[in-house]
């Protein structure tokens, strides 16, 4: 970075930036900026501000900036009161108001001007039906007003002006067709081009002289049309190319242009498009030259799928197709080995490793380790990516999730598991629910669809009649392994899905066992719901549940708001309720699935770091029973406020805020046991059944429960957390935290313990209890992502793989990073670098001793006998 | 407000310890990221005692937890504009080394007066200079394969052990004196097979 320079100004607006070419200020390239009002001249060397001007008039709304080349005038015209047209013409040497001129338009303006050329800008009138062209020459202003059914005859409802880069030349919008429309000489306008393909058109670019070119992007069905023309002459084509376009790839968006001179010294093009996958293309010669999927830089929800079972007799990886093509390879390997391979042949021999990998196959591994990683963007595409080597098997542009009529912004919200194949149901393909809704305010009706992860193949998709607010998977499959979904719409019915019969019976027989909660962050309030009857409305619906209201935690307003609400994860798994600490005494976790933990800060310390003072700040942490209701935990920290991020997990959650008096960020652990359990250490009782552990654990009975804290200080914010997790529960569990330099740190969830005491006895030492530090260690070594950065990270995503030692890790922002981790260490399997010819080595010289010490043996007992 | 960027470019441009200049309730703060040339390259980059000018454009500084983020100039020099009197506080991300976090107080009754403190160690900055406080390696080094560490291993020293057994006790017993030895025979003789109750503690004593 060179300068950098912050401009002020008394009231917010539009920020235009010029670069004029040829004005100079003392051998001094200016760049003209207006932002906040303001209008400033800023030096290129230093970034220092050479001159302001200050356009007071209020309401006045600057739409252009314009400084026509050659001269030193600078142009600034706008819109003031909303019918009124505004022209300042300003000296750019010294910002000196030369001259100012308004004239008022009784029928208004609506939208944005586009300029024809410097001296002329064209609008739409408060309608969108009549053109008025506005020129400025010489200070004075003129007008006139064309209708734009004189233009388009069939032109039908209101139209938009997209800003066109052509001098002299500007572009309508309506519903059905754009029109291109030439400005020739004193307000006379006159159609180029008519026509009714989605278009998108680039900025000009000049290219000699006095000639610019720009790109122009027509859509057919399964192609683009790629024309480059002459700013001046519309009908002749620099360029005609047709692109086959993937359909996957949605609609141009954007398009950017740039030439360079072929060896024949005619101008050659290249075209940078941005698809509505927001994937960038490079088109050069009629051919796709390169892409990239940037829409993987905006992760809304990722979950995983298995891959296809490998079947005998199908070899899905037909790497050696044929015996030609087996002895290149290994002729190759051979070459490799003896260092006698060519730096092409030692690529060639790469990628053939890769993709015979075991790593990369598109198969279900032993150990779990090779999966789908189903993300969805927030261009509304669906990819699949493969854990071993990060490619994308399949990308899906979701058609619920184009633009539509009754749909006219939809957006995803998040992934779920529809159904994951396994024992009975394993000839289908597992398949996820997108649940997407049609725009911003929760109240829009849902879309869902449902796609297939082994294809990609979008299976169906159901525009609903309701909104969707939550969407809570059920712990219910039904025969085909499709799992339960119940969706809570804006007026508090619950719907069912999927719609078969068999759902409803089996979710008949669970009827009273279904909770939920919901959280009203606007009114502090936390509810928690369960099912009443049928609805009750005209239309009989039987897969519509009306709900009730069974307890409510009110948040005063005035000195609590509600910051965090963190769950334990629904497949998170436990191996054992029972804890053994020092001198052989058990603690019982308390587990259970509806702790719910909130986090609260005082409404004024809600905003950033450094807004509050301690003593008008705290942060308040619960443990909710989101059966009851009931609070089980409740503690304060003065002096703290947020952000909060938080964990939960088997029996204790984690959470990291920021201490206002020590000034440096803190994590806490809170860790509940159950103490109901407690007396059953007697091994007499166990030993005659007179023990409580088969009892039923019912919500409805008070708990006994204690709970352990403590605190540490951590050294850096956290954009996130989360927590390993692996099959069978049995391996102790590390934090992830997502560091404010994007790094991921794994964090021993030992040194999270809060029974370390400064001194621990011997006996907790054996227990692995660290002695107590103030502060929680980061150790370089243990962040998972070394010396990578997983730049703009938002998420961090854990999976058990199926072998016990290792869980999978995927963290996601602008860069995508997995890894595998075993929190402690890989002791159900050999590492990647165990030396199994030294295992063979060792084998073989044993067996070798023993056969000589046998034989040396033999003969000396031989020499006794005959002694 | 309008001489600050002035004079905020004329503080910068003398390298002028500076603190933090403004007006009215917007204040900035201007300070300067230090990586010590002679410290060991990170991750295998690089060369000892260079600093890459790329790693320097790598640094990002935060203020408040990513509230603002700011990038260093070539010569180290960042600032942040606009910034409220009150408590905040910075963190500097840079891959290889460790920073601690400095707590900047912005005072609005002097304008101009800034204190700052790293919250690791409680030290006090007289001015805003930051440097990291140890380097970051993200490697284990792996250990080169040696005989000794082989011997070493609890395995190695089993077979040491074993090894020296086999061969030094015959020794031992050859330097016994024969006298000795015979007697050592004949009690053990005389003791017999050795009984379960003379194993059990107290069972010699009956």
């Amino acid at each position: 970075m060179v300068w950098e320079s912050s401009l002020q100004g008394p009231k917010h607006s539009k920020s235009f930036l010029l670069v004029p070419t040829n004005l100079k200020f003392d051998k001094d390239n200016v760049l003209v900026v207006f932002s906040n009002g303001r209008l400033h001249a800023i030096s290129c060397i230093d970034g220092e501000v050479l001159w302001k001007k200050d356009f007071e008039a209020e309401s006045f709304e600057v739409q252009q900036v314009i400084q026509p080349p050659g001269s030193d005038l600078i142009y600034v015209v706008g819109f003031a009161a909303s019918y009124q047209f505004e022209m300042y013409q300003i000296n750019a040497k010294n910002g000196e108001l030369l001259k100012h001129e308004s004239a008022s338009f009784s029928s208004g303006f609506s939208g944005e001007v586009s300029l024809v050329s410097t001296e002329t800008v064209v609008a739409l009138d408060s309608t969108g039906s009549i053109l008025l062209t506005i020129s400025f020459q010489d200070g004075k202003i003129s007008s006139q007003q064309t209708p734009f059914s004189n233009l388009v005859e069939d032109s039908l409802g209101p139209a938009v002006i997209i800003p066109s880069p052509v001098s002299g030349i500007f572009a309508i919008k309506t519903d059905a067709v754009t029109v291109f429309i030439r400005v020739i000489g004193e307000g006379k306008l006159e159609v180029v081009e008519k026509t009714t393909h989605e278009i998108a058109v680039s900025d000009a670019l000049s290219i000699s002289e006095d000639q610019e070119a720009f790109a122009l992007i027509q859509h057919a069905s399964s192609e683009i049309h790629l024309t480059v023309k002459l700013a001046h002459d519309w009908d002749g084509n620099l360029l005609k190319e047709s692109v086959k376009m993937d359909r996957q790839r949605g609609l141009v968006h954007k398009v950017f242009i740039n030439n360079y001179i072929r060896t024949d010294r005619s101008y050659g093009f290249r075209v940078l498009i941005v698809m509505e996958d927001h994937s960038l293309l490079l088109l050069q010669q009629g051919e796709i030259v390169w892409s990239r999927e940037d829409g993987l830089a905006s992760i809304i929800d990722v979950t995983t799928s298995e891959l296809p079972v490998e079947r005998n007799g199908v070899s899905v990886a037909k790497v050696e197709h044929n015996l030609f093509e087996w002895l290149k390879g290994h002729m190759l390997k051979l070459k490799g080995t003896l260092m006698l391979a060519s730096p092409e042949d030692m690529a060639a021999i790469q990628s053939m490793r890769l993709k015979s990998s075991e790593k990369s196959k598109m198969t279900r591994d032993h150990n779990g380790f090779r999966k789908l990683l189903i993300v969805l963007t927030r261009a509304g595409k669906l990819f699949a990516l493969h854990t071993g080597d990060g490619r994308i098997v399949w990308s899906h542009l979701l058609r619920s999730l184009h633009k539509s009529e009754a749909c006219q912004s939809p957006i995803g919200l998040n992934l779920y598991q529809w159904q994951v194949p396994h024992h009975h149901a394993m000839d289908e393909n597992p398949s996820v629910l997108v649940v997407s809704r049609c725009g911003p305010s929760s109240d829009t009706p849902g879309v869902l669809s449902f796609v297939d992860t082994y294809t990609g193949k979008e299976l169906s998709s159901l525009s609903l009649d309701h909104a969707v607010v939550q969407v809570i998977p059920l712990p219910y499959t039904d025969s085909t392994e499709q799992r339960l979904h119940l969706l809570i719409n804006a007026d508090k019915h619950a719907h069912l899905y999927p719609k078969t019969s068999e759902a409803l019976s089996i979710f008949k027989r669970e009827f009273l066992n279904i909770y939920w909660y919901s959280v009203e962050d606007q009114n502090g309030i936390i509810k928690g719901h369960a099912l009443k009857c049928k609805c009750t409305g005209e239309v009989a619906d039987e897969f519509c549940f009306d709900t009730r209201d069974l307890w409510s935690v009110v948040f005063p307003s005035e000195s609590e708001k509600i910051v965090a609400t963190v769950t334990r994860k629904l497949n998170e798994v436990v191996h054992t309720q029972a804890k053994v600490v020092a001198d052989q005494d058990v603690m019982y976790k308390y587990i259970s699935r509806n702790l719910l933990f909130v986090a609260t800060v005082a409404p004024k310390g809600s905003g950033e770091i450094g807004s509050v003072t301690p003593e008008e700040s705290w942060l308040v942490a619960y443990l909710i029973d989101t059966v009851t209701g009931r609070i089980l935990h409740r503690v304060t920290h003065h002096g703290s406020q947020g952000p909060v991020h938080a964990v939960f997990s088997e029996n204790w959650v984690v959470y990291h805020y920021f201490n206002l008096r020590a000034h440096r960020y803190e994590m806490s652990v809170i860790e509940i046991y159950d103490q109901s359990r407690a007396d059953n250490k007697d091994v007499w009782k166990l030993v005659l059944g007179k023990h409580n552990l088969t009892s039923p654990i019912s919500l409805f009975s008070r708990p006994e429960v204690i709970t352990k804290s403590q605190s540490y200080f951590f050294t850096h914010s956290l954009k996130a957390i989360a927590v390993t997790s692996t099959a069978k529960g049995i391996t102790s569990k590390q934090l992830l935290l997502g560091t404010i330099g994007d790094q991921v740190l794994a964090l021993d969830k030992r040194f999270l313990d809060p029974r370390r005491t400064v001194n621990p006895t011997q006996a907790e030492k054996e227990e692995g209890i660290i002695p107590l530090t103030d502060s929680l260690p980061i150790i370089p070594q243990s962040y998972v992502t070394h010396a990578l950065r997983v730049e703009g990270l938002r998420g961090i995503i854990t999976v058990p793989a199926k072998l016990e030692s290792t869980t999978l890790v995927f963290a996601h922002g602008v860069d995508l990073f997995f890894t595998q981790l075993a929190p402690s260490r890989t002791y159900d399997s050999l590492t990647e670098d165990f030396s199994y010819a030294l295992l063979l080595i060792t084998i073989v010289a044993l067996v070798a001793a023993i056969f000589v010490t046998w034989r040396l043996s033999e003969r000396k007992e031989l020499q006794e006998k005959w002694r | 407000m309008a001489a600050v960027t002035p004079l905020l470019l004329l503080l910068l441009l003398s390298s002028a310890p500076s603190f933090s200049s403004g007006s009215r309730n917007a204040y900035n703060i201007n300070g300067r990221v230090k990586i010590p040339q002679g410290l060991v390259d990170f991750a295998g980059l690089g060369t000892k005692g260079y600093a890459l000018p790329g790693r320097m454009s790598n640094v990002k500084v935060l203020l408040n937890g990513g509230q603002n983020i700011t990038f260093l100039r070539p010569d180290g020099y960042f600032s942040f504009h606009n910034i409220p009197a009150g408590t905040h506080l910075i963190e500097v991300s840079a891959i290889g080394y460790f920073f601690s976090p400095v707590r900047v107080d912005v005072s609005a009754r002097n304008p101009g007066k800034v204190q700052a403190a790293l919250t690791e160690n409680r030290k006090g900055l007289s001015e805003l200079v930051l440097e990291p406080l140890r380097e970051e390696q993200y490697y284990e080094i792996r250990e080169p394969f040696s005989i000794m560490s082989l011997l070493k291993s609890p395995m190695g020293l089993m077979v040491g052990f074993m090894l020296a057994v086999a061969f030094l006790m015959p020794k031992l017993v050859e330097n016994m004196d024969p006298e000795e030895m015979r007697r050592a025979q004949e009690e053990m003789r005389s003791q017999g097979v050795p009984s379960l109750s003379s194993l059990l503690p107290g069972g010699t004593r009956n």
